[in-house]
């Protein structure tokens, strides 16, 4: 059938949170109602990537974006647009850049290059059809039948595909091991435990185009000589969950997994496991850990997974974004693929940017392009006209790039030399409101609650570094706390059994690296320039601006605030506990933190 | 005391067809939970004779997971996400205001055993934080003003669920 229009709705967590799902439904009703049932299109789709502007949906073919919409808009628009054919013009995405025109042309996609993203917004995920119909399952076929398992590998070779977990393994070297590794039984796994804070990449492709990670987990299957595959998901993820189960059935259905796939000869079974709320799970002998039911504690490697892994046997495992790219590899060619990217750091990156960046969203972007574009073309700038400190990459086991260096380049190694790494894919901007130390301790506090505890560097050194920011934060420490916390740092670096451990001190290295002023105008100055440390600071009335309204007094819930309406009012810096009531209640902005 | 007999015959099947899966413990639990909302003690024990897994193993992987809760939730659990994103916008001040207005702290329940707080790793909403969730709903760019409102809804309703029950037992 052919339809006049197509309306795809962002159907996934962010825009659901606001109601795309009742958009959806209210789109049903209202087509019904004018009998457009055979000219107009709903379709659930995945993330568009412009999540500040949600929810958000399409009218094809007359490529209009329209955004923040609200279920109630509904019938304007079906009226407006479909009956009358006048889109409605106070909903429609402004561009800031440029006006009109296709997809490629908004600002925000033309700087994009979306290779692993190209699904996500386009077709309805829960269809497997529709996937099919773009070239789905044409990487696999490929393999399958015009290629041997080791041309596969050396296709992955050729391509220079790097790890998309963090640390950018080359993934054909992985499945290699794997590949030759003793063994009858042979596992491969995908790593969706997403849990940096800040990042949700894996989600929104699992939740937009959950067949992409299915073909490159059968391809890999193929290659490796792999029989079974778990998907490990975190349980967070509701919605993705269903998606991966949903469609994982549904490749059953139609060949794609099981007996004899396809024909060819080869077989190989697919099943989704459940994480139940551990960090370290991420790592991935404690993931393994975690599918085998026990508690995810990380064992030391070697034995590396790939010669011992799952129930004992030689394991793959990879990252969900990485599985994406080994489909759209085979799909088009290792030659292509290695023409996108730098020398060392092939194909595309998914970022998360998010924080004090004017358009929270998800972006893809040629490995290579310099931080500041990313933030500045694609991000719109920083909120509120702020200035940009620092971005944070690689969540707790990355670290901060100061506001001099963005324009470095998106790329492994230049990432790693600035002392952060790329991560899954985090970038969170901090501007000047934000108080580095307070970031760390964020971080720290993060990792110590999610150590284990198996290992003494990482339970002992994260919880000593914490008590030394926490000193630092309210000016009780002392300037050879520095060294201590440098010192701790190393050792966790060196000693500790895995991943977690090893990286959990890279957000205070880092910051301590590039705003050590920070650090030490809290320590002697007893300041904190963002106003974030609450001990540093105390609240006290202007009496320029104050109106003698006592509205703050009133709030003042432990009161101190003496004086009286004739007199003006005073801030007892004895009682005062800086919750910031009395600023939030001030009407004239005369309460400021010094 | 809940024993297995409280189980739906679903629940009790699903424990069946995973009872010789190699790694079944923990998606054993989640579906427990999902039916109580806890993982109840005695439940605990059976299970281990079920699975023939003593009951220290089942306790060892039951504290390590975050997820897996020992006692009876509040019936309106309310998340604050403290993901990076809703942490620089004001989640931790959102915690601290829910705890005066309830008089509890996180991770415990209300008296009435109708509200509980509870932090939660990122929920991957980061374009809308802060964010919060209250059972299934989702709440976003929350101000600490909007709290109260927040609030009351769930009171409002549990007021409304009450006078119903009521008005059919007369």
């Amino acid at each position: 059938m052919v339809y006049m229009y197509t309306v795809t709705i962002c159907g996934v967590m962010g825009c659901n949170a606001g109601k795309s799902e009742q958009i959806y439904e209210n789109f049903l009703k209202e087509i019904k109602k004018y009998n457009l049932e055979d000219d107009v299109n709903v379709v659930k789709t995945g993330c568009f990537g412009l999540c500040e502007e949600g929810p958000i949906l399409r009218i094809s073919p007359d490529y209009i974006y329209y955004t923040r919409v609200q279920p109630q808009d509904v019938e304007e628009i079906v009226l407006e647009h479909f009956v009358k054919g006048n889109p409605v013009e106070r909903l429609i995405y402004k561009d800031p850049k440029k006006i009109d025109g296709e997809d490629r042309d908004i600002s925000f996609y033309s700087k994009q290059e979306r290779v692993v993203l190209k699904n996500c917004g386009i077709i309805n995920a829960d269809d497997i059809d529709e996937y099919v119909g773009s070239d789905g399952y044409i990487g696999l076929e490929n393999a399958l039948f015009k290629m041997t398992p080791e041309q596969v590998i050396d296709e992955i070779k050729k391509s220079g595909l790097r790890g998309r977990g963090g640390a950018g393994f080359p993934t054909w070297r992985k499945w290699t091991f794997t590949r030759n590794s003793p063994g009858d039984k042979k596992y491969i796994i995908c790593n969706a435990d997403e849990g940096d804070p800040g990042a949700f990449m894996d989600r929104s492709i699992i939740e937009g185009d959950p067949h992409s990670v299915i073909e490159g987990m059968i391809i890999a299957a193929y290659a490796i000589g792999a029989s079974m595959g778990y998907v490990y998901i975190r349980i967070e993820y509701g919605f993705a969950i269903q998606r991966i189960k949903k469609a994982i059935e549904k490749a059953y259905e139609y060949g794609f997994l099981g007996e004899n796939i396809l024909g060819s000869g080869f077989s190989f079974e697919l099943d989704v496991r459940m994480g139940a709320g551990a960090f370290v799970c991420g790592e991935e002998t404690a993931l393994i850990a975690s599918i085998e039911g026990k508690r995810g504690t990380p064992v030391p490697r070697p034995p590396y997974p790939s010669v011992k892994g799952l129930f004992g046997c030689p394991t793959s495992i990879n990252n969900v974004e990485t599985w994406v790219n080994v489909t759209r590899i085979l799909a088009n060619g290792a030659d292509w693929y290695s023409k996108i990217g730098t020398e060392g750091s092939k194909g595309t990156k998914v970022f998360c940017l998010t924080g004090k960046v004017e358009n929270s969203s998800i972006v893809e972007v040629p490995m290579g392009m310099s931080l500041r574009e990313i933030i500045f073309d694609l991000g719109g700038g920083i909120k509120d006209g702020k200035k940009i400190k620092a971005l944070q990459t690689g969540g707790p086991s990355g670290g901060v790039i100061p506001e001099h260096l963005l324009d470095t380049p998106v790329d492994y190694e230049r990432l790693k030399d600035l002392g952060s790494m790329m991560g899954s894919g985090g970038m969170i901007v901090i501007d000047e409101d934000d108080c580095v130390i307070d970031i760390a301790k964020f971080y720290l506090d993060f990792c110590v609650e999610e150590s284990c505890g198996r290992c003494a560097p990482c339970r002992i050194g994260g919880f000593q570094m914490l008590n030394l920011l926490d000193k630092i934060s309210k000016g009780k420490a002392e300037l050879e706390d520095l060294t201590r916390l440098k010192r701790i740092a190393l050792a966790m670096k060196k000693a500790s059994l895995c991943g977690l451990g090893q990286s959990a001190a890279n957000p205070v290295i880092s910051t301590l690296n590039y705003f050590e002023h920070e650090y030490i105008e809290h320590i002697t100055e007893k300041k904190c320039r963002a106003k974030k440390c609450k001990d540093l600071i105390s609240y006290v009335i202007i009496d320029d601006k104050c109106r003698k309204c006592a509205l703050c007094a009133k709030e003042c819930p432990v009161n101190a605030i003496p004086g009286d309406r004739e007199k003006g009012f005073v801030i007892d810096q004895e009682k005062c506990i800086k919750c910031g009531l009395c600023i939030s209640a001030c009407p004239f902005d005369a309460v400021v933190g010094e | 005391m809940l024993t297995m007999k409280d189980l739906p015959e679903k629940l009790i099947s699903f424990i069946q067809t995973w009872k010789e899966k190699e790694g079944n413990l923990i998606m054993i639990f989640h579906e427990i939970q999902n039916h109580f909302g806890y993982v109840p003690r005695s439940i605990a024990f059976e299970l281990s004779e079920i699975l023939d897994v003593p009951v220290a193993r089942i306790y060892e992987v039951l504290t390590f997971y975050s997820q897996f809760k020992l006692e009876p939730p509040g019936k309106y659990i309310i998340s604050v996400c403290m993901g990076t994103a809703c942490y620089l916008k004001g989640a931790p001040g959102l915690i601290e205001e829910l705890e005066d207005m309830l008089n509890i702290k996180q991770g415990q329940s209300t008296e009435d055993g109708l509200f509980e707080i509870q932090s939660v790793r990122c929920i991957g909403c980061c374009s809308a934080a802060p964010v919060l969730t209250v059972n299934d709903d989702v709440y976003t760019k929350v101000e600490k003003s909007g709290l109260k409102d927040i609030i009351k809804e769930y009171m409002n309703r549990e007021k409304a669920e009450s006078n119903k029950a009521q008005v059919t037992s007369k």
